[in-house]
């Protein structure tokens, strides 16, 4: 049967891990994130639950801008839509959490479209410009719409139960928050192999030709908005699961700048980037921080001298990063990996 | 006097076609500002037939292209697509009715592999959303294998292009990549295939090459061609039909000896000044490359 044969090798050929070296890898890296836990101290698992969260919406973000080519420096306020959804949904109806999740990156994803409703005319930093003030708007219904997003003080809300027992601690929560964002991550690396994903692309490099094969502009650019706020959504509601408290001032500005920073300092456009930039820019300030503190016992007075030292460190290494990698993280690796020749994720 | 046409090698006359043509025009205007790029052009296309339009620099035929695949938006007239008029459809709407097309200046997505550069060729035609693609197992995955066998097969085999179907368009010759656009426009199961300049700037094995897929698109899948091309070795051998357009008007059409014999076609396709000379040397010119075809 040779049709048979072909197209065995064709879905061989097509596999999102194609070596057995790299299925293997990738066994490895689940079961680290298996047995993280069971080794990690509750600070650890604090910064595990934060770094999936930041990867499930750097992922979305890099969806949208580093696949589509559409900018958005709304990301942050589409995790607000998500938080509070789940918020309101949690102290209002007591709904399970995972359906929570869902209806929290469903009204992200919603907004998402009517922010990038201007997109097939507005390009570029004029769409950034736009989306940030989508943002200001945001902003201002989460601290004036008192009734439902509880005003300035914000809302508090219990924690996620399963069976009965709270997931209130980040050990408890890391079993719900890693699971999704492997999830999530394995999603957007699938849509890459699919028909829409390959529309993705072409919009971002041509879109006029894009037309040309059928593929229409407005409905492939909404499709990428309201995939990417979904993402931010489903991490934003996983945030409030996280921190219990959600005020206007828990998604500001600052962190979409933070989550656009992530994938360019990972790499625009690539998986890979998404995971490492989030990644690095949770990671760093917090490997600066257990420096400083490492030195205490030599300066006494490090932390008060060096905290500021910190954040110039900080911006100093993504300065760097962009001028000696400027294609990100993920190109770093994978030159890494053609110098080892043996690295799980495919070139 | 005609330029010399072996006559055994013009293609048998097609029986007069019983239904509509694949493609017609009509008295199409289009203006950039003040500038009149398309005056009243109409045409069309037979089922099944190689229509060329040839003409000077600037006539006009890319425009034609464009007013035709839906880019642009004609001032006045009306497009036919087997039968049906696409004036109100927009270009993505039109190429899922099977137009097709590949560009002058080769338009291909660089930073993809030659795969999946021919793979969006078929976009229109496949159903996975974005759930289905999410999750890949089940619908997304059948229809990507789908495919992916059909492109290997029926594509990749008959345009030689297996030794590059993973290589970045970035990396490859010209010649060879006019041909993965060809590629592209195949997958789109197209019914017309509008080429623009298909053989520009290659060599003549390459041209050699070309002229051979096309006669094959033709006459093996049944697809109705319409090409833009200043080679006019290649457009006396390949055509059925030549239309000529000089600043936005046509001047002449009908079989390519006719159209070739036209002293006033000579004078405009080649600048004005002796047209014995000028037909001397388009003579020479389709006897070199009617050599090598
Ligand atoms: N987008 C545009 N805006 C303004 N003028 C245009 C535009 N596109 C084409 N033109 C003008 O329209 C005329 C016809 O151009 P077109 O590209 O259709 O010619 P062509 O016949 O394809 O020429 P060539 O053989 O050089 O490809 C030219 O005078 C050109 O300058
Ligand atoms: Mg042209």
């Amino acid at each position: 049967m040779r049709i048979g044969t072909a197209k065995t090798s064709y879905l061989a050929d097509e596999a999102l891990f194609d070596t057995a070296v790299q299925r293997r890898w990738m066994v490895a890296l689940l079961a680290a994130l298996v047995l993280f836990p069971l080794f990690a101290g509750p600070y650890w698992l604090y910064l595990g639950c934060l770094v999936a969260i930041n990867v499930a919406s750097a992922t979305g973000l890099n969806i949208l801008t580093g696949f589509t080519g559409l900018v958005s420096l709304g990301q942050a306020a589409f995790m607000g839509v998500g938080a509070y959804t789940v918020a309101w949904l949690e102290i209002n109806l007591g709904t399970p959490f995972l359906l929570n999740l869902i209806i929290g990156g469903c009204s992200a994803s919603l907004i998402g479209m009517v922010v990038g409703a201007p997109s097939l005319r507005v390009k570029g930093l004029y769409l950034a410009i736009a989306t940030i003030a989508a943002s200001v708007i945001l902003h201002f219904l989460f601290a004036n719409w008192t009734a439902v997003t509880g005003g300035a003080s914000g809302l508090t809300m219990p924690p996620a139960t399963f069976f009965g027992t709270p997931l209130d601690q980040p050990g408890k929560l890391y079993w719900v928050i890693m699971p999704i964002t492997v999830l999530m991550v394995l999603g957007a690396a699938n849509l890459f192999r699919t028909r829409v994903g390959r529309a993705f692309i072409a919009v971002r490099d041509r879109d006029i030709s894009a037309e040309v094969l059928g593929i229409p502009l407005l409905r492939t650019k909404l499709t990428s908005f309201a995939l990417s706020s979904f993402y931010a959504g489903v991490a934003g509601g996983m945030w409030a699961y996280f921190f219990r408290v959600i005020t206007p001032e828990s998604f500001p500005l600052v962190m979409s700048i933070f989550f656009l920073a992530a994938i360019i300092v990972g790499g625009m456009g690539t998986i890979l980037g998404g995971i490492l930039g989030a990644t690095f820019m949770t990671m760093v300030p917090e490997a600066l921080k257990l420096i400083v503190g490492g030195l205490s016992p030599w300066l006494p007075d490090a932390v008060a001298l060096l905290s500021p030292v910190r954040t110039i460190v900080f911006g100093a290494l993504i300065v760097g990063f962009l001028i000696f990698e400027p294609r990100g993280l993920a190109e770093a690796w994978r030159r890494l990996r053609r110098f080892f020749h043996l690295w799980p994720f495919k070139t | 006097m005609a330029i010399d046409v072996d006559p055994s090698r013009l293609l048998p006359e097609l029986p007069l076609p019983s239904g509509p043509p694949a493609l017609a025009v009509d008295g199409l205007m289009l203006f950039f500002g003040g500038l009149r790029v398309l005056n009243g052009v109409s045409f069309e296309a037979r089922e099944g037939s190689v229509t060329s339009i040839i003409g000077p620099n600037g006539a006009g035929k890319t425009s034609l292209f464009n007013t035709v695949s839906g880019f642009y938006k004609p001032a006045a007239g009306a497009i036919r697509f087997r039968g049906a008029s696409i004036d109100a459809l927009r270009a993505p709407a039109r190429a899922q009715l099977g137009l097709a097309r590949t560009f002058q200046n080769i338009s291909l997505f660089h930073g993809m592999t030659v795969l999946d550069n021919i793979k969006l060729g078929r976009h229109a035609h496949m159903k996975s959303g974005v759930l289905d693609a999410l999750w890949y197992r089940g619908r997304a995955r059948r229809e990507e294998m789908e495919l992916r066998r059909e492109i290997e097969e029926k594509i990749i085999d008959f345009l030689e292009i297996d030794h590059i179907r993973k290589a970045p368009v970035s990396a490859l010759s010209y010649g060879l990549r006019k041909r993965v656009e060809l590629a592209r426009a195949l997958a789109m199961r197209p019914k017309v295939l509008l080429l623009d300049e298909p053989v520009a700037g290659m060599n003549r094995e390459e041209t050699e090459d070309m002229a051979r897929f096309i006669l094959d698109v033709k006459e093996e899948w049944g697809v109705t061609v319409l090409m833009v091309e200043h080679d006019m070795g290649m457009v006396m051998d390949i055509s059925d039909h030549v239309v000529v357009l000089n600043f936005g008007q046509v001047i002449a059409s009908g079989k390519p000896r006719e159209v070739a014999a036209n002293p006033e076609v000579i004078a405009a396709y080649l600048g004005s000044g002796n047209v014995e000379d000028l037909r001397a040397r388009v003579r020479q010119g389709a006897q070199a490359k009617r050599g090598a075809v």
